[in-house]
């Protein structure tokens, strides 16, 4: 039952990365054991909940779900590269305007997975809002200040 | 109607005002340190071996196999642990049987639900500590499981204890060993008259599943023991002292030897008070000489943590025609899971708790069945008992042909009623919280559409005070540092810390809260029972009042008068008498925080409070419904949460615990629930099966805060954090009868039990 390692390069937040990743490893325990960059989160390690949430070569993945191994050549972005050194990004100054954030551990995931739904769609509607953030749960905010941050990063006016 | 922008709220300059937290930066970054984040030199790697079984007894346990795994360091049992004595622990909200403890951190003789610990090893990562478990072989000697509250309650149903007998208020016990721990009554005038006086009595009986807190972040615990026999605990726990308290005796330490770290903590609502991971960890560390962190996965946080009651409950309640309830008859038996302690007292205290009713009988049963031990999961007992009160006052509105809002101002407890359980109220805010509902643009609204339908419900929650610390240094720049004991679950360092800053007379900014561990702060009670904000609020008030009582001392020492002479004024200006040229003497805050060190040293405030008050809260829940009577799906179209808060500290917080609960109440309602097979196999433990409620399932929840001061709080909080999840499902339930015409009488009432309930029968 013993492990192979293996030797994965690829860039997370805009650095270049040369990692041994175990070859059980999964993307999400790689950024956190391997790594240190324990941003994303596990909430149930089967794709269900989104709070690993990273974007992986443009697109939004559970990082959970995806095999260390794989991300060979790959460009990872992940809630520690959203900010620009002290300078917060719209959408993290309006998860904090808005209270959308009781506990935080979903907080990662739901920017990740926000931020991707603005470059792809920069003034959503409210049911276009929740449809892209159905796959991240959260159990503390009854997502309604969730929602109002998003619009409110998209230069949408909030009641 | 107050609201949160009134006038009881204009006198605050801090209070009533929405801050950015102060710990917001963290948790929008990834910089935030929740309890998996740990990471320490030479750290090993957890994992828990779970039964498979629900009843069992445990003939033996092998580890030799998986001792020998090459990066195995250590496997332990029940046996590694110093035996358990038959003591009581404080468990946070209450006490626990030591031994009971300890059998459901990790089973002795039997094994009690499926997922219940066997054995945990220790290794050098995660991946061997789980091929390890594999390795361990356990005989078990399979057992008839207890599955169903009144089967539990049988004579002659099998036995999950053999020495656990039924307790009676008066402390007297059973005979015959039973599965039903306690029985509990509370009773009020005449239940005959009361009935007779009736023109209407309705029954219903209700039966409702288990359900989790479901909070997004597993449990974990990471454990240090050094050979100097101190321990370190860092964990992600609603109360680092309760994690203290119960860890110490399990392995026969000092609390001295114990320190916990409290990290940051992704969600609790009442789970996360027991302790499961951190005896484990610990003991794994005391065989291995190194650091142990244990994660659990969801599937083990769904097995085998501490869900809250399944129920029967049945309800009798009267009234005369006009609409005024005579009486009530109440039957609560809540499951307990694997050990007694469900939260059938508070379920059965609060049950008729928002209406005056002259004549009542409340019973309540806490009963043993092979499911997980229950934990406190928010307003412990009370979204349960009250869901079936409200769900027949609701009925017994309909059937009288009276409007179910005005049935419930007519009845409803003011100052001086009296709750069967002996408590009288003070200043409350039940009528208000009617009244803005009644108001609110939703209930004035028409509804229409085929299928919809409206629904209206009324919850209770006590709220408690208790134990809390707080010191606060003043910085020669005049910021004050602020240490607690709470662990932060959803904004209370920005709540407490803002009353400090009201008191002192500064900006909520000014003030920097830090929560510290077991060793660098007073005790401090859970984060839990809506008492953080309260207590931990009353203990930021009066330590910021003796810091402005030293800051009079040292300007009166600087001013060479009487420190008699010198007032601290809310507009933070510290002011003296004339000096001898008849001028004027004063100094703000920063001038005077500017001056302390070369005037004697810093000033450091503490308080510890313990406060056996509390704020009743009451709230009113509107929602309308939309039912597809082909799916049984229903969809909520509309919401309005109105609450009392007493003083709203920070009104968007305040509005994101209300719509929190309202989401998890839905979720009760329409989708979670425990599915269990015959031989007692959870079916549903992943969070794609068991349906907590999405972005997509909830539309915007309408918050209307209601502001009636608690007299009994330097500024008049209550606490909020739990009555919102009470009326969400006797709304929904009403609501969808409103649509249909059917009454449902099982949570959930998920698609699959509304089309059991509306499509004709096969037969």
């Amino acid at each position: 039952m013993a492990s192979e390692h293996i030797v994965v390069n690829c860039t997370i937040n805009g650095e270049q990365q040369v990692f041994l990743a175990n070859e059980r490893d999964s993307l999400l325990e790689a950024l956190r054991d391997r790594i240190g960059l324990t941003g994303a989160k596990e909430g149930c390690n089967n794709g269900n909940c989104g709070a690993c949430c990273v974007n992986m070569d443009g697109r939004i993945v559970n990082s959970c779900l995806v095999m260390a191994a794989e991300c060979e050549g790959s460009e990872i972005r992940t809630v520690e590269g959203l900010a620009e050194g002290d300078q917060l990004s719209p959408l993290q100054n309006a998860f904090l305007e808005q209270a959308a954030l009781q506990c935080g551990i979903c907080t990662p995931g739901f920017l990740v997975a926000a931020e991707a739904l603005l470059e792809q769609n920069p003034d959503p509607s409210e049911h276009e809002i929740r449809y892209w953030l159905a796959g991240n749960l959260c159990r503390c905010t009854g997502y309604d200040k969730i929602i109002k941050a998003v619009q409110q990063a998209a230069g949408q006016s909030v009641v | 109607m107050v609201t949160a922008q009134s006038k009881e709220t204009e006198q605050y300059n801090v209070i009533g005002t929405r801050p950015i937290r102060h710990d917001g930066v963290d948790k929008v970054t990834g910089a935030a340190q929740y309890g998996a984040d740990l990471n320490l030199p030479g750290m090993l790697a957890g994992r828990v071996l779970r039964s498979p079984h629900a009843h069992a007894r445990i003939v033996s346990i092998d580890t030799s196999k998986a001792e020998a795994l090459e990066g195995v360091q250590a496997v332990i049992t029940n046996a590694d642990f110093p035996r358990a004595g038959d003591e009581e622990i404080d468990t946070g909200e209450g006490t626990a049987n030591l031994k009971w403890v300890l059998d459901n951190v990790i089973a002795s003789d039997k094994v009690l639900y499926k997922g219940h610990a066997v054995a945990a090893v220790a290794a050098a990562d995660h991946h061997i500590a789980e091929d390890a478990l594999e390795l361990i072989e356990v005989e078990y000697e399979l057992l008839t499981p207890v599955l169903d509250v009144r089967d539990a309650m049988v004579d002659g149903s099998p036995l999950l204890h053999d020495g656990l007998h039924t307790a009676a208020m008066d402390g007297s016990q059973s005979d015959n060993p039973s599965n039903t721990a306690s029985h509990l009554q509370f009773t009020k005038g005449d239940l005959d008259s009361g009935f007779a006086e009736a023109d209407v009595v309705l029954e219903r009986e209700f039966e409702t599943s288990m359900a989790h807190q479901g909070y997004i972040e597993p449990h974990n615990g990471t454990a240090f023991y050094r050979a100097d026999g101190t321990l370190d605990i860092w964990t992600s726990t609603q109360g680092a002292f309760v994690v203290r308290d119960s860890v110490a005796p399990l392995l026969q330490l000092s609390p001295s030897q114990v320190k916990v770290t409290p990290m940051e903590i992704g969600g609790g609502f009442g789970g996360k008070i027991p302790v499961y991971l951190e005896p484990v960890a610990a003991l794994l560390s005391q065989k291995t000489g190194r650091p142990v962190k244990l994660t659990m996965n969801r599937e083990e946080v769904l097995l085998a943590t501490g869900p809250t009651s399944g129920t029967y409950m049945r309800v009798r309640m009267g009234a005369k025609r006009d609409g005024t309830i005579t009486a009530a008859d109440v039957h609560l038996a809540f499951e307990a899971g694997a050990y007694p302690g469900s939260p059938v007292g508070a379920g059965a205290m609060c049950a008729l708790a928002p209406y005056d009713i002259p004549n009542q009988r409340i019973d309540g049963y806490d009963v043993v069945v092979n499911k997980p031990k229950t934990a406190a999961y928010r307003a412990p007992g009370a979204p349960q008992s009250e869901f079936a009160t409200e769900s027949v006052l609701n009925e017994l509105a309909e059937e009288l042909g009276l409007d179910p809002l005005e049935m419930r101002l007519q009845n409803a407890c003011v100052e001086g009623a009296q709750r069967a359980d002996g408590f009288t109220y003070g200043v409350i805010g039940n009528v208000e919280c009617l009244e803005a509902a009644q108001e609110s643009p939703h209930w004035q609204s028409e509804l229409q559409g085929p299928n919809r339908g409206r629904g209206i419900a009324q919850g209770f929650w006590f709220n408690i005070g208790f134990e809390s610390s707080a010191y606060a240094q003043v910085n020669g720049d005049g910021t004050v540092p602020l240490v607690l004991g709470s662990t932060d679950i959803g904004g209370t360092r920005a709540s407490i810390a803002m009353q400090l800053a009201e008191t002192l007379g500064i900006s909520a900014e000014e003030v920097h809260p830090h929560v510290v561990d077991t060793n660098s702060v007073g005790y401090t009670q859970v984060t839990g029972g809506s008492r953080t904000t309260f207590a931990g609020g009353w203990a930021a008030y009066e330590c910021a009042m003796d810091i402005r009582r030293q800051m009079e001392e040292r300007a009166a020492q600087i001013w060479e008068c009487d420190a008699a002479d010198v007032t601290y004024g809310d507009d933070a200006i510290i002011r003296g008498p004339q000096d001898e040229d008849g001028n004027d003497q004063q100094f703000t805050f920063k001038e005077l925080a500017g001056q302390l060190v070369t005037s004697g040293g810093h000033i450091v405030g503490r308080a510890d409070v313990n406060k056996t008050s509390s704020g009743p809260a009451f709230a009113t829940h509107i929602v309308d419904v939309e039912v597809d009577p082909d799916t049984g799906k229903v969809d909520i179209l509309r919401y309005t949460a109105v609450q009392d808060a007493g003083t709203a500290i920070h009104p968007a917080y305040v509005e994101g615990q209300m719509q929190g609960g309202v989401a998890q109440g839905v979720g009760m309602a329409l989708n979670e629930e425990y599915y269990y097979d015959e031989s007692g196999d959870l079916k549903n433990a992943s969070l794609l099966d068991y349906r907590m409620p999405t972005a997509l399932d909830l539309p915007m929840i309408e918050t209307n805060i209601v502001e009636v001061p608690n007299p009994g709080h330097p500024y008049g909080v209550r606490g909020v954090g739990e009555v919102p999840i009470i009326p969400p499902a006797p709304a929904v339930r009403a609501a969808i009868a409103n649509a249909i015409g059917v009454h449902m009488n099982e949570l959930p009432m998920s698609p699959r039990a509304i089309l059991d309930a509306t499509l004709p029968s096969g037969d």
